[in-house]
């Protein structure tokens, strides 16, 4: 239920955002981000609200834990 | 991550006593069987589950009472995909969806806003189910359904507060913990305040913990390092995503829209200040209050020992039903249901 996905923003709308994830692309919200982001930032999102910035590093390095997850066939992580 | 695990057989050579430390988290719980941490560990460690699964917490009288509002013609239930097969007294939501009741699974909580705006006719309540890593969005929602005019947009809450929680499973005295992996991503939200009081009334030892094998490895060598010093504090291992002061702005949103009320856990039973409810101000997106319901609140089935297992009391493999007549294919209690809870987790990976 907590895990959260980190995603790169390819897109911004006002508070509104596309992120992309392994190639997935998918609508976030950015209501509740406390700083403002620019194209290529990485967020952390959960629920389709980004709920944090992360630096790039630590995006892949979080990416790669996610990679393992779904290999192993995760269920419902992504909420 | 060698030093790591040296430095831990290290501390332990100094604690010279067995430690019992406690994963809060649900994401955490499936973590260290992935990555298999247990045997990595000395003997000294016994790692145990928490109360942080929301799946598993969310009692069978609130899963009934939003069965019988996706019963009601004009409504239209949504939820997260995980609260499905949670079982409710007699029926989960996926089997009232599959006699007849409208229940839809959204990703996010603004897919639920989004329907409700498309179905003007009918009433669209949300399931609010999750710790605070979820909760500011479904606020941030409510926001958006005020700000957007939408006047058929309710949220069914079960939300719940991770610290009163602990406070209270601590006060009780029933768990003995010598110190908490505390949750990475409802702390992203709260950040580490909210934890003091583990170490200031407790002397618990705490560490905000990441959940790749070396953050969850180094998040224990800074607990066993608090309790080898005898200085218990809050500290933060998830730099990466975490801050002290957590996501203000969040919080802000959430205490905007919601406020603390006393919830009922599932295993557990009540907890003062440990849930969140609509404001009064907000009431008209309350679903109890909007549609007269509330939950009936019974017993659990007498064998099934999920609440024990929420409170660290016992492990999966203690309970009576656990691989027998309760399986992740036919569960009988919750922490069998969530691909997060304990008992599902020990089933997947140790039988």
């Amino acid at each position: 239920m907590c895990l959260a996905v980190p995603s790169r923003i390819v897109e911004l709308d006002g508070m509104k955002a596309v992120v992309d994830v392994r190639g997935a692309r998918r609508e976030v919200s950015l209501l509740i981000l406390p700083e403002e982001v620019s194209l290529g930032d990485y967020v952390i999102v959960h629920a389709g609200f980004a709920i944090n910035t992360v630096n790039r590093d630590d995006a892949l390095e979080a990416l790669r834990f996610f990679d393992k997850v779904l290999q192993s066939g995760g269920e419902g992580v992504f909420l | 991550m060698k030093d790591t695990l040296s430095a831990i057989h290290s501390l332990m050579h100094t604690i010279n006593r067995p430690v019992r430390l406690m994963e809060v988290c649900g994401t955490h719980t499936v973590a260290i069987f992935r990555h298999g941490i247990r045997g990595l560990l000395p003997d000294g460690i016994t790692l145990l589950s928490g109360p942080g699964c929301p799946v598993c917490v969310t009692s069978a009288g609130d899963i009934d009472a939003v069965i019988a509002l996706a019963e009601k013609p004009d409504v239209i239930v949504t939820t997260f995909g995980d609260m499905m097969r949670v079982p409710g007294k007699t029926r989960s939501l996926s089997g009232a969806r599959a006699d007849g009741a409208d229940i839809r699974i959204v990703y996010s909580p603004l897919d639920a806003l989004k329907l409700a705006a498309e179905n003007p006719s009918r009433m669209v309540v949300f399931f609010g189910t999750g710790f605070e890593t979820t909760s500011p969005s479904v606020a941030a929602t409510v926001g958006e359904a005020v700000r957007n005019g939408v006047e058929n947009f309710l949220v069914y809450s079960v939300h719940k507060l991770v610290p009163p929680a602990m406070a209270a499973l601590l006060s009780s005295g029933e768990v003995q913990v010598d110190g908490f992996i505390l949750p990475g991503h409802v702390s992203a939200i709260i950040g580490s305040a909210p934890y003091e009081f583990l170490a200031r009334d407790f002397g618990k030892a705490s560490v905000i913990t990441g959940f790749e094998a070396h953050d969850i490895l180094e998040g224990i060598r800074m607990i066993l390092a608090q309790i080898a010093s005898g200085k218990p504090a809050v500290k933060i291992g998830y730099t990466r995503v975490v801050r002290p002061e957590g996501n203000p702005k969040a919080v802000a949103v959430l205490n905007e829209y919601f406020e603390p009320e006393e919830a009922w856990w599932r295993g557990i039973g009540p907890i003062p200040g440990s849930g969140l409810k609509l404001r009064a101000k907000y009431e008209k997106f309350d679903a109890s209050a909007r549609l007269g319901l509330a939950p009936v609140r019974f017993e659990e089935p007498s064998a099934c020992r999920c609440g024990d297992v929420l409170r660290g009391m016992k492990i999966p493999g203690e309970c009576p039903l656990f691989g027998k007549s309760c399986t992740p294919e036919h569960p009988v209690g919750p922490c069998m249901v969530s691909s997060e809870g304990s008992c599902a987790a020990y089933f997947k990976y140790s039988v």
